[in-house]
């Protein structure tokens, strides 16, 4: 196929404008690609470009302080957050401590998962099939349940009410129970199963041959693993360095449950608070640095390791695994890994559902202690000065808020995992053409913003009526709330619907083409019956992730659109721990359920699309 | 029932230029191959045909009706050209039965129940199916598939049919059955056929026409009998034929009468009514020229023959394969197969006499590269009369 200057014979030109033009208008997927673009660019990109500008457009306070008009523009906020009096307490220290949690939790995380990953699936240790279960389950659990395990059990006085190890006898230190120490303790115990997944996918698709091959050749167990194994998933491992660092620094609801009560603040509290309650275009700028940072981080990442990442999977035709044999470890090594996730697992979930059982934390677990009451209790018999609210199941507010949860994870996974197909479909049919490449492009977007920082950019754009009234004020509405969830996992939803429209041939469609079966009724007879499981999949996996949302909403809840994450949070900031606990034992059910279902019966694959 | 002529098609992918020019007339009830090596345009004209693929210059009819007029950016659809589809990977819905699959196209025609039953069940007994109708894909073999692929095809009686390397998924026994049921196929349809393939063979035992591709540009149109034994140029007498023409260099000279040429294997007259005389020839000057020569076309002797033009040569292997032995053979420095029928015997350096029938040679240019002496085909059916 030599390069040949193209020459092109152009007939009667309005003949061929007209049959241009019609061929254009009368493809329905033209017109569905028009809409997926104008979606992307009214609710990713316009709203970035509204905090830029919000974060220059002073309001009273700041105007006054800058002796300026109110809507003028100006660099006020910048200026305070970078420069001014404030700007140490505000910023400066906030960026340290958010750097030196998120650096000491992938210190630990990372290596962690490392090594399961290397042991699941390289070595022939018992009981793999349930120790990865549980690893990604754990995963599938929100870090703000495990912030409140371990608030359950390290809490000392200064939460009000102390926690299990107090009531053993063991006044626990601030440092321990609360701020920088027992943020990376949880952000670690959280995300080395994000490691676990991605090198566990990793290192599956390494062909042991090429492991065999060097064993033929001489080398010993540790230089093969040192020499050829390391190598090749050293992309993977570098890339999960990254993207750890990058969760944990934007997270938000860690720092929400530690750090704040010991003035512990970091990047996203400080943003959190400038908006709910200080300066919002300093919360503004706060976001836009923090966007900044997170995507330059993932851009760094996939320059660098994007090309080399194809290693893992070049070789991936021969899938032989052959186990390495731990030989006398075996056993040892197979009991530190059940304890690690005793420690790690279960007895955070254990404390959490003791904590749910007490009369008052007070008593620990005293027989008398133990009571039905958070979950069953009657206002009337709340005599026991236990709490104030009648036990959840009772409780008006946690109904409502469940409801809310599983209204909000419904709706929003039908529409994300629904856009994320078309998405999909666009980007798989369009490979290679400028649309497809255009469509990625944005839909990719919203994952280079932290959850917090995303909900700031839907509250810059929502907060006032825009377009002269013809869209309302949304913030404070369970509307806003759907939304950002569902924009949020737009690159989540769009890679699985890929995934999905990947295993669909063009050759099907080209088919029914031919035989005369035109857009919609290719989708609606071939399309989307094929796509049905991959959707399910997609679905549940986005519904778990949307319901224990906490980063993504802490900003734009309120009483009336309570969700669990919030209503929990609610609890532990009024000291009512008992419910809190139940609270999350409802969340952690309802997402373990679902988890079920859609390992069991829809087949997903965590690892394939979802990290 | 239909004629189909492609003028001046060009298709471009981004800069690449990868349909150059193509001019292409398929008549009615023909059963044109496409063949070629892989990338030299031939699937995509097949997709240009079917109306999956817009080319950016030229034009198609299909029996005098315009489908293509790239000039005036019209482009028929595919579904109202007539004419029906068998891919490469079958592409049959996984999720429909063998009879769905089938009735599919049918029902969007909105044909009467009856008349899709009827037309399923004479397509799925046409290719001996019947009894799968109630099966999902996934529970054919790949053979059975095919034949799904086919009969899903044939069901709308469409007037063209086009196939996609149809048979390159299925082992080697089963193509060779299959090879058989599509040329019955068309027989008993008569429906114009265009076939893609990259496989001589299938291209020379089922086609009526083949035309060549190569680079993608059509390099020769021709009976498979003609393309066979005269190659329009060098590279497609290499690429047509197993095992594979033998090229002797010589020289040769052309008086205006005669072509003379001079090889290791023998001196060659060659009368001027052989001569493709519209190809450059030069004159009264020694040019290079390079022989043609079929490997069944040498015949090989034990012993010297009593009659015939024969020379020495040294046995260098012998490759029996049970109904052929394929001879390698050395001539000075020169080395050249030959294929006999049924089983021989050589011994690895033993001397042989080897004759052949300078009517059965071809001639070509080295320089041009292209055919200068069209060789008789038939010998031996004449022979036989």
């Amino acid at each position: 196929m030599s390069k040949t200057k193209k020459v092109i014979q152009k007939g009667n030109p309005w003949i061929r404008f007209k049959n241009q033009l019609k061929d254009v208008l009368c493809n329905p997927f033209n017109l569905i690609t028009l809409l997926a673009f104008i979606v992307l660019i009214a609710f990713v990109v316009v709203p970035l470009l509204s905090i830029a500008k919000e974060s220059f457009i002073l309001d009273a306070t700041a105007a006054r302080r800058a002796k300026a008009e109110e809507g003028s523009l100006g660099i006020y906020y910048w200026q305070y957050l970078m420069t001014g009096r404030m700007a140490k307490t505000m910023f400066w220290t906030p960026l340290v401590h958010s750097l030196t949690v998120s650096f000491f939790a992938c210190l630990f995380a990372v290596p962690l998962g490392a090594i399961l990953a290397w042991l699941m699936v390289r070595s022939d240790i018992p009981g793999k099939k349930i120790i990865s279960f549980l690893i990604v389950m754990a995963y599938m659990m929100p870090s703000w349940c495990k912030a409140q395990a371990w608030l359950s059990i390290f809490r000392n006085m200064v939460g009000g009410m102390p926690g299990i190890l107090y009531w053993m006898g063991w006044d626990v230190p601030d440092w321990v129970a609360y701020g920088p120490f027992a943020m990376v303790c949880v952000l670690a115990l959280h995300y080395y199963a994000f490691t676990y997944i991605m090198l566990a996918g990793s290192l599956g698709t390494i062909n042991s041959e090429l492991e065999e091959m060097a064993l033929i050749q001489g080398a010993s167990k540790k230089t093969i693993i040192m020499k050829i194994t390391m190598p090749l998933v050293m992309p993977a491992f570098l890339s999960a360095t990254v993207m750890t660092f990058s969760k944990a620094i934007g997270g938000y609801s860690v720092a929400s449950y530690l750090g704040t009560r010991v003035q512990y603040h970091t990047l996203s509290t400080r943003l959190h608070d400038q908006i709910a309650s200080g300066m919002p275009g300093v919360g503004y700028a706060i976001a836009i640095l923090m966007i900044l940072f997170s995507a330059g981080l993932i851009f760094v990442n996939n320059k660098l390791i994007g090309s080399r990442k194809s290693y893992s999977t070049i070789n991936g035709k021969g899938g032989r695994s052959v186990e390495l044999r731990l030989g006398k470890w075996r056993i040892p090594v197979f009991l530190l890994v059940c304890l690690f996730l005793l420690i790690a697992l279960v007895f955070p979930l254990l404390s959490l559902v003791i904590e749910s059982l007490q009369v008052t934390p007070l008593r620990g677990l005293e027989p008398s202690n133990f009571t039905l009451f958070n979950w069953i209790g009657k206002e009337e018999e709340s005599y026991a000065l236990i709490n104030w609210e009648p036990g959840i199941l009772r409780n008006s507010k946690f109904l409502s808020g469940l409801w809310n949860t599983v209204k909000l994870g419904v709706l929003g996974a039908v529409i994300s995992s629904f856009m994320g197909l078309i998405f999909g479909y666009i980007s798989v049919r369009g490979r290679g053409k400028w649309y497809g490449h255009m469509i990625d492009q944005l839909v990719f977007i919203p994952y280079l913003i932290p959850a917090v920082a995303f909900s700031a950019v839907y509250v810059a754009m929502f907060i006032t009526p825009k377009l002269g009234g013809l869209i309302p004020a949304l913030y404070g509405t369970f509307a806003l709330i759907l939304l950002i969830s569902v924009v949020k996992y737009f690159p989540y939803a769009s890679k699985s619907g890929s995934a999905t429209m990947m295993q669909i041939s063009a050759e099907l469609e080209e088919a029914a083409s031919i035989n005369g079966a035109g857009f919609f009724r290719r989708l609606g007879k071939i399309v989307i019956p094929l796509a049905k499981n991959g959707f399910m999949s997609g679905f549940l996996l986005t519904f778990i992730s949307i319901a224990k949302e906490f980063d993504l909403i802490s900003l734009v809840s309120n009483e009336r659109n309570l969700t669990l994450s919030y209503l929990t949070f609610t609890y532990t900031s009024l000291n009512c721990y008992q419910l809190a606990a139940c609270s999350s034992v409802v969340m952690i059910v309802l997402i373990s359920v679902m988890y079920l279902l859609a390992k069991k019966v829809f087949n997903a694959d965590i690892s394939k699309s979802w990290s | 029932m239909s004629k189909i002529v492609l003028e001046h098609i060009d298709k471009y992918y981004g800069d690449n230029h990868v349909l150059k020019d193509i001019n292409l007339t398929i008549e009615d009830g023909d059963f044109m191959t496409l063949l070629g090596p892989s990338g030299c345009g031939k699937t995509t004209t097949l997709r240009v045909i079917s109306g999956l693929e817009k080319p950016q210059n030229g034009t198609m009819t299909i029996d005098g009706k315009m489908m293509i007029d790239a000039a005036n950016a019209f482009y028929e659809e595919p579904s109202k050209r007539g004419l029906n589809l068998v891919f490469q990977s079958y592409a049959l819905w996984p999720h429909m039965t063998v009879y769905q699959n089938i009735a599919f196209g049918l029902k969007i025609k909105k044909l009467s129940k009856k008349e899709i039953d009827q037309r399923v069940m004479d397509s799925l007994k046409m290719l001996r199916i019947d009894q799968y109708k109630d099966r999902y894909p996934n529970e054919l073999s790949g053979g059975q598939q095919q034949r799904v692929a086919i009969a899903r095809a044939i069901a709308s009686s469409p007037k063209l049919l086009l196939l996609d390397e149809p048979l390159s998924n299925l082992d080697a026994r089963l193509r060779i059955d299959m090879r058989v049921e599509l040329k019955r196929l068309h027989k008993e349809t008569g429906t114009t056929i265009v076939y893609v393939t990259h496989d001589q063979v299938e291209a020379m035992t089922m086609s009526t026409k083949v035309a060549l591709f190569r680079a993608g540009e059509i390099a020769q149109v021709a009976t498979p009998l003609e393309i066979y034994t005269n190659p329009v140029d060098m590279e497609t007498a290499d690429f047509v034929g197993s095992p594979r023409i033998n090229m002797i260099e010589g020289k040769g000279v052309y008086d205006g009468t005669t072509l003379k040429v001079e090889s290791e294997l023998g001196n060659f007259e060659f009368e001027k009514d052989t001569l493709k005389l519209e190809e450059v020839i030069p004159e009264g000057k020694p040019f290079d020229v390079v022989l043609g020569i079929r490997p069944e076309v040498i015949q090989v002797y034990p012993k010297k023959p009593k009659e015939g033009d024969c020379f020495e040569a040294t046995v260098y292997a012998s490759q029996p394969a049970g109904s052929e032995t394929i001879i390698t053979l050395d001539k000075g420095d020169t080395q050249f197969l030959a294929l006999q029928v049924d089983l021989r015997s050589y011994e690895m350096n033993q001397k042989v006499w080897v004759g052949m029938d300078p009517k059965r040679l071809n001639v070509f240019n080295k320089e041009t590269q292209r055919l200068i002496r069209y060789a008789a085909a038939n010998i031996r059916e004449e022979a036989d009369e």
